[in-house]
């Protein structure tokens, strides 16, 4: 009964916000997620359900946005690189590194938690740079350039923990994945701080627009003074920046660090996430609540299929195939031709004939102007 | 007009919001070269890219050589004999001469490209104008002006009927352009018909044998070239009695606007190595300082130089006697020197954002990214902007990508007076569009003089030149060759420092 009113409420404001942002780009990446949503609603039984334990809520809607707030963290920083026309494959491999410094510092050398998490920030603060410097210093391909991390990051990572897998029982390491705040997850509240924080960073400042100009036309933007390499750096370093939170996440919720696994293939949700999220991989225009709304598509996607039973060796299918249409339904092109079949008597051509003949062509004018 | 190659009745195309074509009626006859004239926006290009398929039609019907056509597609209309060249040469660089020509439809045999028959095809296809290459060669070993022949072959290639050119001399010099017309009166006499679209009115005058003209989407009226005075035919254009333009083109530049002796910018010896050879050039504010020479003369190169695009290797520049030196754009931007590159689409406009963000841009820049200017403030500089120099759009928030040439180029001078700058290079500020907004920018920068702006204007149209400047510097070879002043400006003494080869005045 209580699960009923609560669905109807949910709907009725998932609806609203829908309507709300009809016509917008980001409508689709929403829409996407409704159906998604709807799916369940009415095919995976238990999926709606919501129970409160301890005063924490707990269901698998509650898991998605705890198990998704990696890809969103993750999110936010590759729309942003994205943006400026690059891509950063080496996420997956900083989160294993931020992973390993923290609970090095943390377990191995005794240092407080607050100073073992501050340092892993620090440290991916800077592997962003590397890739920044790379980039926008050196004019290395983005994606080869961030390739040398994310192949060599994971060996850093395994130096950094010597080979071990170092387990923690900190309460405030474990809190970061595992916490509670005003009864929902405290990750939650994390990628509601950096929404912030990105949203302050490029939408208050002029950096969004500079990110978006040199995207769209880096030429053009440096005849304009715009400084490119500034902008792309900065793209990174927060990229960077982002991967350590989502490090210090996951390996918070393991309660151990694993250099082999953390962030594994997470570089490729997030830049799905992204691309869901209506940002073309072109660069140019980007969109930051598109991005995290596209994360949290993929998760939901990923807890549908576990809470279906799919087994996960074969989970990317239907992934893959969700996803396709998701993209496809983005498309412009694809959008036309897909009213054309389902309502063809609105063919675009129109029948030859269908407008009166028109004035015989003549050689003089009927130009009145001239007097 | 039985005979018509091409007949077009009561076309009709709209977009959301704009009616890009209102039932125009257009005909064609085989060996004739047809020119369609109209300012930007007229509906010359949405009349080409729905002949040729790209868009569709709304209404309206066409037909080649008697037959109801409606293609779908560019290739579609290629198949049909309908062959376009477009403005900007449509091929690729890095393959050969040969591989462009045939690219699309490489003869094959079981399924195995036979390079000898596709360099065999593409000799063949050059020789139909009289053209002998190396057709394994890269094409971009060729000048613009050889490739846009190499366009042409490759359009013919096709057992075209009819060829469209779409502003096809506007990245060429006068022999160039000379040479192109003699191919295409020879195709004339093949029967070939031809849609020639310009914004060059000498050049229609030279070529063609009918003008339609539209304006707005609608057809004013087609007239045989030798009988429509060029006054008249502006006047059509831009939809103002004779009397009217008279009164505008006679508007000449006066002086009397230079404020002081001192220049404001001094370049002495300025150079660099495969562009430029030492350069002096003076600019005083309230002055506009032309830039002659032909096409690779070295003009833009000097505009680079000035604004930091390209790092200079000799030489020195002082603003206001204050010796400078630019490694970026964005260090001539601090001292308040603007540029409007020569190629607007690679080098000026932001084409995926919006007018508003395009006009803000060098402002923005310039307060850094902690002063952002605020929506409501970025609104109201560009509804100024907007309004001030007539920019033709639906709001401010239409993406850039969407208006027309000419409106593009008037959204790159309002982001560069947002920026009240002192000096103000505009390369080719008027190529490519239409002769409504180009008296208008012509009016501007007559304006900007008075306020005290110093001005370099770069123009391949010596007659804008010699009607903007008070001075006039003339390149040659990448080096100054003459300086004409106030009252021996002219486009005859222009021509004759371009040409004689004794003129040799350079400083350094």
């Amino acid at each position: 009964m209580i699960d009923w009113v609560s669905d109807l409420l949910f709907w009725i404001v998932f609806g609203s916000i829908l309507l709300f942002l009809r016509g917008r780009r980001i409508f689709w990446t929403v829409g996407a997620l409704g159906m998604l949503l709807l799916f369940n609603q009415f095919f995976t039984p238990g999926f709606f359900h919501l129970q409160v334990l301890d005063g924490h809520l707990y269901g698998s809607r509650i898991d998605v946005l705890n198990q998704g707030a990696k890809v969103m963290l993750l999110s936010l920083g590759m729309v942003l690189v994205i943006a400026t026309g690059g891509v950063d494959l080496s996420v997956g491999a900083v989160m294993a590194i931020a992973a390993a410094v923290s609970s090095r510092l943390l377990v191995t050398e005794h240092l407080p938690a607050g100073f073992a998490i501050a340092a892993a920030l620090v440290v991916s603060i800077l592997a962003g740079a590397w890739n920044g410097v790379l980039v926008a210093g050196f004019g290395i391909q983005p994606i080869v350039a961030t390739l040398v991390l994310m192949v060599a990051g994971r060996g850093v990572a395994q130096l950094i923990t010597e080979g071990q897998i170092i387990n923690f029982l900190d309460p405030t390491m474990v809190y970061l994945g595992n916490g509670h705040l005003f009864a929902l997850p405290f990750t939650l509240t994390l990628v509601l701080l950096m929404l912030g924080l990105a949203f302050f960073l490029v939408r208050r400042t002029a950096v969004g627009l500079f990110i978006e100009s040199v995207g769209d036309n880096a030429e053009a933007s440096r005849y304009s003074g715009i400084n490119a390499r500034q902008v792309k750096f900065l793209v990174y370093a927060f990229s960077g920046f982002c991967a350590g939170l989502a490090g210090l996440v996951a390996c918070s919720n393991i309660k151990s660090a694993d250099a082999n696994n953390i962030g594994l293939y997470l570089e490729l949700d997030a830049i799905l996430a992204v691309v869901v999220g209506g940002t073309s991989l072109q660069g140019g225009r980007f969109y930051l609540v598109g991005a995290l709304v596209g994360g949290l598509f993929i998760q939901t996607l990923t807890t549908t299929l576990y809470a279906r039973n799919v087994s996960s060796d074969i989970s990317p299918v239907p992934k893959a195939l969700v996803i396709i249409a998701v993209c496809l339904l983005q498309s412009e092109s694809f959008r036309t031709r897909l009213a054309r079949v389902v309502r063809p008597s609105e063919r675009v051509l129109q029948p030859i004939g269908s407008r009166p003949p028109q004035k015989p062509i003549t050689m003089t004018s009927h130009d009145s102007t001239e007097s | 007009m039985a005979n018509s190659l091409l007949e077009i009745v009561g076309l009709t195309k709209s977009f959301p919001g704009v009616t890009a074509l209102d039932g125009v009626d257009f005909a064609l006859r085989g060996g004739e070269i047809h020119a369609l004239m109209g300012e930007n926006g007229a509906g010359k290009s949405t009349l080409i890219k729905v002949l040729t398929g790209v868009f569709p039609r709304d209404a309206g019907e066409t037909r080649l050589e008697g037959k109801i056509i409606a293609p779908r597609s560019p290739r579609e209309a290629e198949g049909l004999g309908i062959s376009t060249v477009y403005q900007e040469v449509n091929l690729i660089p890095h393959l050969s001469v040969a591989e462009n020509i045939c690219l699309g439809r490489q003869p094959t045999w079981l399924g195995v490209i036979r390079w000898p028959a596709i360099a065999n095809r593409a000799r063949a296809a050059l020789a139909r104008l009289d053209l002998s290459l190396d057709v394994n060669r890269q094409l971009s070993a060729y000048s613009i002006a050889v490739q846009q022949l190499i366009a042409i072959a490759r359009a013919l290639d096709i057992s075209a009927k009819l060829l469209i050119l779409d502003e096809p001399t506007s990245s060429l010099d006068r022999n160039e352009v000379e040479e192109l017309f003699k191919k295409l009166r020879k195709l004339r006499a093949g029967g070939l018909g031809i849609i020639f679209i310009t914004h060059f009115i000498d050049q229609v005058y030279e070529i063609s044998d009918l003008i339609t003209v539209l304006r707005n989407g609608c057809r004013i009226g087609c007239f045989a070239t030798k009988d429509l005075p060029r006054i008249k035919l502006v006047s059509h254009m831009i939809g103002k009695a004779v009397h009217q333009v008279e009164a505008l083109e006679q508007k000449r530049a006066s002086a009397a606007s230079i404020r002081s002796e001192a220049p404001m910018l001094e370049a002495r010896g300025l150079a660099r190595k495969g562009s430029l050879r030492p350069l002096d050039l003076d600019i005083r504010p309230g002055e506009v300082v032309g830039l002659a020479g032909l096409l690779g003369s070295g003009r833009t190169e000097t505009a680079k130089l000035l604004f930091g695009v390209d790092r200079a290797d000799q030489g020195t520049v002082r603003m206001n006697g204050r010796e400078v030196r630019f490694d970026s754009p964005r260090a001539a931007i601090r001292y308040g020197i603007a540029l409007t590159p020569e190629d607007r689409k690679v080098a000026g406009i932001i084409p995926n954002l919006t007018v508003r963000e395009n006009i803000v841009l060098a402002l923005q820049t310039r307060r850094g990214s902690w002063r952002r200017l605020s929506v409501a403030e970025q609104a109201k500089l560009a509804d100024r902007f907007i309004q001030a120099l007539g920019i033709k759009t639906p709001s401010r928030e239409q993406t850039v990508r969407n208006l027309s040439g000419g409106n593009q180029q008037k959204v790159l001078l309002a982001r560069w007076l947002a920026i009240e700058p002192k000096l103000f290079i505009l390369d080719e500020p008027t190529r490519g569009i239409d002769v409504g907004a180009k008296s208008e920018i012509e009016r501007l920068i007559q304006s900007l003089r008075q306020d005290g702006l110093a001005v370099l204007f770069i123009s391949s149209e010596l007659e804008e030149v010699v009607r903007q400047s008070q001075r006039v510097v003339v390149l040659r070879d990448r080096r100054k060759v003459d300086e004409l002043r106030e009252g021996e400006i002219s486009e005859g003494a222009i021509m004759q420092s371009i040409a004689n080869p004794n003129l040799e005045r350079t400083g350094a």
